[in-house]
C-alpha cells in the first residue's frame, strides 16, 4: 500500500503499546461495528506508472489542440512558468490556512500582496483574500449588499451578466426570502435606463457586468450615481485583464466589485479551480465575507501578518456568520499574484492591449466575410458577437472537425439569438489563426 | 521581509510578450482608466526569489509533520501534481463541452467525471454523486440546498429547523442559514455523543433534518450514529454526513449505509488533494436515491455504446452550483489517489490513520488531560486544562511546538472542550516521528511545570514571534 509509512512490525508494537493483539480489537474499542460492504468489489489499487498511463490515455481523448476562441467568463491566456513554478513549492501547496500565523507568514503575505494588487487593480479600497469563482463571488456580493442595507431585498440583475453566472445565482437564491428582478439586455448593451427604472425603495442591489457579457464596454459612472442616490449599491462583476487598461470600477463609483479571477494566470482546467476575487469600500469592510490578511507586528517590533477581523467569520459567528465560506481559493490567489508580478504595471497592460488589438482585426476580418456581421457598434474589449448567416450551431460543429473552437453559441443562452456567436481573442491567438479562421468559415457558407 | 511591491524600480520588466502582429486599435479615452494600476515592476528572477523565500516561511507537509486536528494533512503524492497539469486536462475550456459536437473533444474528460463519481459513491454507500461543489463548506450547502428542494417537491416548506450537534464545525450552521433554514443546537453527552434525549426532545414537523459529523468532532465514533439518523427520518426528517472525518471510517463503514441521505467529502482531506494554504478544496456530495433528480446540473451520464454526454434535463435539479462541472484538476488529483489506493487499499488508511491517532493519545494520556476515557479514531481531543493552573494555556503549548519544529495542532475546537488541543496524525506518518511530536509534548508538558513562563515566549525561532492580533483587527492594514 502506497503512501503508508509504518511496516506491520511497528503497527504490531504501537498496538501492544495500546494494550491489543490486532486493530480489530480497536476497531471494537472504538465502537466500530464490522464492514457491511465487501470494498474487494471496487477495483484493486493500481501503480503510479499505471495510474500515469491511464491519465495520459485520457487525456489524449481531449481535445486539447484545438485553435478556440472560447471565452464568456473564462480565457485562454498565456501563462508564464514562474507562475506554475511557484505553485508546486511545497511551502504553498502543502501548507494549511495559516491558523498559526508565525509558520504561515508566507501564505499571510503573499494574501496581503495579492488584496494590494487586486485592489490597485480595481481602483477599490480593500479586498478579502478571495473566494471560490466569480459566480459563487456575485452571491456574496448579493447578501453582503442586503446585509449591508437592512430589510432590503430586491436584487436587479443585468441580463448582460454572464449567464452562467446568473443560473448559478437562481440555485443559490432558491430558498432564500429575495426577489430578482431580470433587466434584459439591449441588443449587445445593457439597458441602463431599464436598470434604473428597476431600482426602488426595496432594492438591495444592481449587479452588472463590465465589460459586458457580448463584450461590450460601458461607463456606468452616472448610473452607478443613480443607484446610489436612491440607497441601493452598485455591484460589478468584472474582467480583471481588462482592468489594466479601462476605466476602473472604483473611479466610476462602485460600491463592490467582484469577478472572475481565472484570467490572471490559471489554466482552464476543464471549469477549475478558479479564483473569485471581492473587492469594496472601507465603509463596508466589516460586511465582507471570506478571510482577510492585515499587517501588525510582533512583540519585538517586527512587521507581520495575521489573518484578522474573524469575527466576520463561520469559525466564530456560525449561523450569524456573513458567508459559511471557510476556504479561500489560497493558492489561485497566490498564482494571480505571481502572474501578476512577472508580468508586471506594463506586462499586463500589454496583456490587455494585445487582446484589444487582435480581437479588433478578428472582428474586421471575420465580419469582412460576404453575409457575416459584427453586431453592435460599442467600443469593446476582447469579445464580440458576430451574427451568421444561418443557425450557428452546425457551422461551430464543422469548424470544430477543422480545429476551431470559433466561439460560444448564444442562441442557447439568449434564445432568438441562434445565429449569433461569441467570440473571444487572447494574446494568445495570432494572425495567421484567425485569417485562418476566417477562411474556414468562408468555404463553409 | 519587504513587500513584493517595495521591490519594484520603475521600468523593470519581467516576462516578455511577443510583438503584435496585427494593426493597433484604439480605445475611446474617456474609457481609459487614468492611471496604470500600481502593479510590481520587477524581473523574473526578482519575483522568484521573493515567492520561494515567502513559500519558505511557511511550514506544510513536505517539511513538517502537521498534526492539524480535522483538516486531514496527508502526504499529497508528488504524482497528482504531474497528471492535473497534462495539457490535455488543463487546456481544455469547459465551455468546449457545450458546443454543438464538442462532447467529442471532452471524452477522456468527462470519463474521469462519471467514474469518480461512481467510485464515490460506491465507496460511500449512496446512489449517486456530484462532483460540482468547489469545497467542503460548498458541499454542505448544496446538499443542505437539496434538502430545501427535496421538502419543497413534497410540501413540507414547514420545515425549516435544521439539528446540529454542539461539537459540529461552523460552517455546518453557516451552510444552514445561507440555504434559508434556522438551526437549533443539540448538545452531546457526557461520553462525547450527540444526547439522545436531547434529539427526541427536539424532533417535531418542522424538523427539516440533522448534520452530523461521522465520526464526530472529538474524534469520537457515534455508538449510535445509525438510531440517530433512524430517529431524525422517522420525524420526517432528513439525515446528512459531515464527510469531513471519512479517512477514519474509509474502506471500513459507508455512511449510506448507516442510512444518510447525503455527505459530502473533503477531497483535500480525506482523498490527498493539496490545502494549498488554504484552498482551492473541491467538496463532493454523495446522494441516496430520493435526493438524486435534485443533483445540481450538468450532469454527466454514459452512453450504452461507453461514450459520455452531460444532460440537463432533470426538472427537479437543484440547478448550476459552480460554472460548470467542479474544480476539475482537483478532482483529477483525487481520482488518480482513488485509483493508486483501490477498494484494498481504503481500510489500511483508516487502520493506520486510527491507530496513529490511539498511539498519540496513550502516549500522551499521563501528561494531558482527556475529557473522554475512551478510544479515539483519526485524532485524539486533548485539553490542556491541566497545563492552566500554572498559567500555561493550549496557545502557548501550539507555539511552543513550532520551536521544535513541528506544526500545531487545532487548538480551542471542538468548542465543547476547554482548551482543546486537537491532534490528526494522518496515515502517512510514521511511529518515528509520532515518538518525535511526543516527546515534544512531553518536554512541553514539563515545561509547564517547571518553568511555565518560558512558554509565554514561544516561539522564537518562527519569522516572526507572535502577533499582536487585536491591534490588527482595531486599526486594520490591509494592503499596501
Amino acid at each position: 500500500m502506497p503512501f503508508i509509512a509504518n511496516t506491520d512490525a511497528e503497527r504490531q508494537e504501537m498496538l501492544a503499546f495500546l494494550g491489543l493483539d490486532s486493530m480489530q480489537q480497536l476497531w471494537q474499542k472504538a465502537h466500530v461495528p464490522e464492514p457491511e460492504f465487501d470494498f474487494s468489489q471496487l477495483p484493486a489499487g493500481i501503480s503510479e506508472l499505471e495510474v500515469s498511463r491511464h491519465f495520459n490515455d485520457l487525456a489524449a481523448k481531449n481535445g486539447s489542440g484545438l485553435v478556440s476562441f472560447l471565452g464568456m467568463g473564462h480565457y485562454d491566456h498565456f501563462i508564464p512558468a514562474a507562475v506554475s513554478d511557484v505553485l508546486i513549492q511545497a511551502g504553498f501547496y502543502t501548507s494549511y490556512t495559516p491558523y498559526q500565523p508565525e509558520a504561515s507568514q508566507g501564505t499571510l503575505q503573499a494574501i496581503f500582496e495579492w488584496q494590494t494588487a487586486i485592489c490597485r487593480l480595481a481602483g477599490m479600497e480593500v479586498a478579502n483574500a478571495s473566494l471560490y469563482d466569480g459566480g459563487s463571488a456575485i452571491f456574496e456580493a448579493l447578501t453582503m449588499s442586503m446585509r449591508s442595507t437592512r430589510r432590503r431585498n430586491e436584487i436587479v440583475v443585468s441580463e448582460a451578466v454572464s449567464p452562467i453566472h446568473r443560473k448559478m445565482l437562481d440555485t443559490y437564491c432558491a430558498s432564500l426570502d429575495l426577489k430578482i428582478i431580470p433587466v434584459p439586455a439591449r441588443a449587445e448593451k445593457s439597458d441602463i435606463a431599464g436598470i434604473l427604472a428597476a431600482v426602488n425603495e426595496s432594492t438591495a442591489c444592481v449587479i452588472v457586468q463590465y465589460p459586458n457579457v457580448f463584450g461590450s464596454i460601458e461607463d456606468w459612472s452616472s448610473a452607478v450615481a443613480a443607484i446610489k442616490e436612491k440607497g441601493a449599491l452598485a455591484v460589478c462583476s468584472a474582467y480583471p485583464t481588462a482592468l489594466a487598461l479601462l476605466k476602473t470600477p472604483g473611479e466610476m463609483g462602485f460600491d463592490i466589485v467582484i469577478g472572475e479571477g481565472q484570467p490572471l494566470g490559471m489554466p482552464l482546467s476543464f471549469g477549475g479551480p478558479y479564483l473569485g476575487y471581492m473587492c469594496t469600500t472601507n465603509k463596508l469592510l466589516r460586511k465582507m465575507p471570506g478571510r482577510i490578511a492585515g499587517q501588525t507586528t510582533d512583540s519585538r517590533g517586527r512587521t507581520g501578518y495575521v489573518l484578522t477581523l474573524q469575527a466576520r467569520e463561520q469559525h466564530i459567528r456560525r449561523e450569524q456568520a456573513m458567508s459559511n465560506i471557510c476556504s479561500n481559493n489560497n493558492l489561485c490567489a497566490v498564482a494571480a499574484l505571481v502572474y501578476m508580478s512577472v508580468l508586471g504595471k506594463e506586462g499586463l497592460r500589454e496583456v490587455a492591449s494585445l487582446c484589444h488589438d487582435k480581437a479588433a482585426y478578428a472582428r474586421q476580418r471575420l465580419s469582412a466575410i460576404p453575409g457575416v456581421e459584427a453586431l453592435g457598434d460599442s467600443p469593446f474589449f476582447n469579445e464580440f458577437v458576430l451574427q451568421l448567416p444561418t443557425d450557428a450551431k452546425p457551422l461551430l460543429a464543422e469548424l470544430l472537425k477543422k480545429g476551431y473552437a470559433a466561439g460560444v453559441p448564444l442562441g442557447k443562452y439568449y434564445p432568438g439569438r441562434e445565429r449569433q456567436l461569441l467570440v473571444a481573442v487572447t494574446e494568445k491567438r495570432d494572425k495567421a489563426e484567425i485569417d485562418l479562421l476566417a477562411e474556414s468559415l468562408e468555404a463553409l457558407l | 521581509m519587504k513587500l513584493i511591491f517595495d521591490k519594484s524600480v520603475n521600468g523593470r520588466r519581467g516576462v516578455r510578450l511577443p510583438a503584435s502582429d496585427v494593426p493597433a486599435a484604439e480605445l475611446p479615452q474617456a474609457l481609459l482608466r487614468s492611471q496604470a494600476a500600481e502593479l510590481p515592476e520587477v524581473s523574473e528572477l526578482d519575483a522568484v526569489r521573493h515567492f520561494t523565500l515567502l513559500g519558505r516561511q511557511n511550514m506544510g507537509v513536505d517539511t513538517n509533520f502537521y498534526p492539524l486536528g480535522s483538516c486531514t494533512m496527508k502526504y499529497n503524492p508528488k504524482i497528482n501534481e504531474r497528471l492535473s497539469a497534462l495539457p490535455g486536462f488543463s487546456e481544455l475550456h469547459p465551455m468546449l463541452a457545450q458546443l454543438p459536437e464538442g462532447i467529442d473533444y471532452c471524452q477522456g474528460a468527462l470519463q474521469v467525471l462519471y467514474e469518480t463519481e461512481k467510485l464515490l459513491a460506491q465507496t460511500c454507500g449512496f446512489a449517486d454523486a456530484t462532483l460540482q461543489p468547489m469545497a467542503g463548506a460548498h458541499g454542505e450547502l448544496t446538499a443542505v440546498m437539496m434538502f430545501a428542494a427535496y421538502l419543497k417537491a413534497k410540501g413540507e416548506t414547514r420545515r425549516k429547523i435544521m439539528l446540529i450537534p454542539d461539537s459540529a464545525h461552523g460552517t455546518n450552521p453557516a451552510s444552514a442559514a445561507m440555504a434559508g433554514f434556522t438551526c437549533k443546537e443539540i448538545a452531546s453527552n457526557a461520553d462525547g455523543d450527540l444526547d439522545l434525549d436531547e434529539l427526541k426532545k427536539a424532533l417535531n414537523d418542522e424538523v427539516a433534518g440533522i448534520m452530523l459529523t461521522t465520526p464526530n468532532t472529538l474524534g469520537f465514533y457515534e455508538s449510535a450514529v445509525a438510531e440517530v439518523v433512524a430517529l431524525v427520518k422517522q420525524a420526517g426528517g432528513l439525515a446528512y454526513c459531515d464527510g469531513a472525518n471519512l479517512n477514519a471510517i474509509l474502506g471500513r463503514i459507508r455512511p449510506g449505509d448507516l442510512g444518510f441521505d447525503a455527505m459530502h467529502i473533503n477531497t483535500h482531506k480525506t482523498l490527498s488533494t493539496p490545502h494549498g494554504g488554504g484552498g482551492p478544496g473541491s467538496g463532493p456530495v454523495c446522494v441516496a436515491a430520493r435526493l438524486e433528480p435534485f443533483l445540481p446540473q450538468p450532469k454527466v451520464y454514459k452512453n450504452k455504446d461507453g461514450s459520455y454526454g452531460l444532460s440537463e434535463d432533470s426538472a427537479q435539479s437543484i440547478g448550476y452550483i459552480a460554472p460548470y462541472y467542479g474544480n476539475f484538476s482537483v478532482i483529477l488529483r483525487a481520482y488518480a489517489y482513488l485509483l493508486m489506493c483501490g477498494g484494498d487499499g481504503f481500510q489500511r488508511i483508516s487502520e493506520n490513520a486510527v491507530l496513529n491517532a490511539n498511539y498519540v493519545r496513550e502516549r500522551l494520556a499521563p501528561w494531558y488531560e482527556q475529557n473522554y476515557e475512551r478510544s479515539c479514531m483519526h485524532e485524539c481531543v486533548l485539553s490542556a486544562s491541566r497545563q492552566g493552573a500554572k498559567g500555561v494555556r493550549a496557545l502557548d503549548i501550539a507555539k511552543a511546538l513550532l520551536d521544535k519544529g513541528f506544526h500545531a495542532p487545532t487548538v480551542y475546537f471542538p468548542l465543547i472542550v476547554p482548551e482543546a488541543l486537537m491532534i490528526e496524525p494522518a496515515e502517512t506518518e510514521s511511529k518515528q516521528t509520532l515518538d518525535d511530536f511526543c516527546e515534544a509534548m512531553i518536554d512541553i508538558a514539563k515545561q509547564a511545570e517547571e518553568n511555565p513562563e518560558a512558554l509565554k515566549n514561544a516561539p522564537l525561532s518562527t519569522p516572526v514571534g507572535r502577533l499582536d492580533e487585536v491591534g490588527a483587527a482595531r486599526n486594520p492594514i490591509l494592503r499596501a
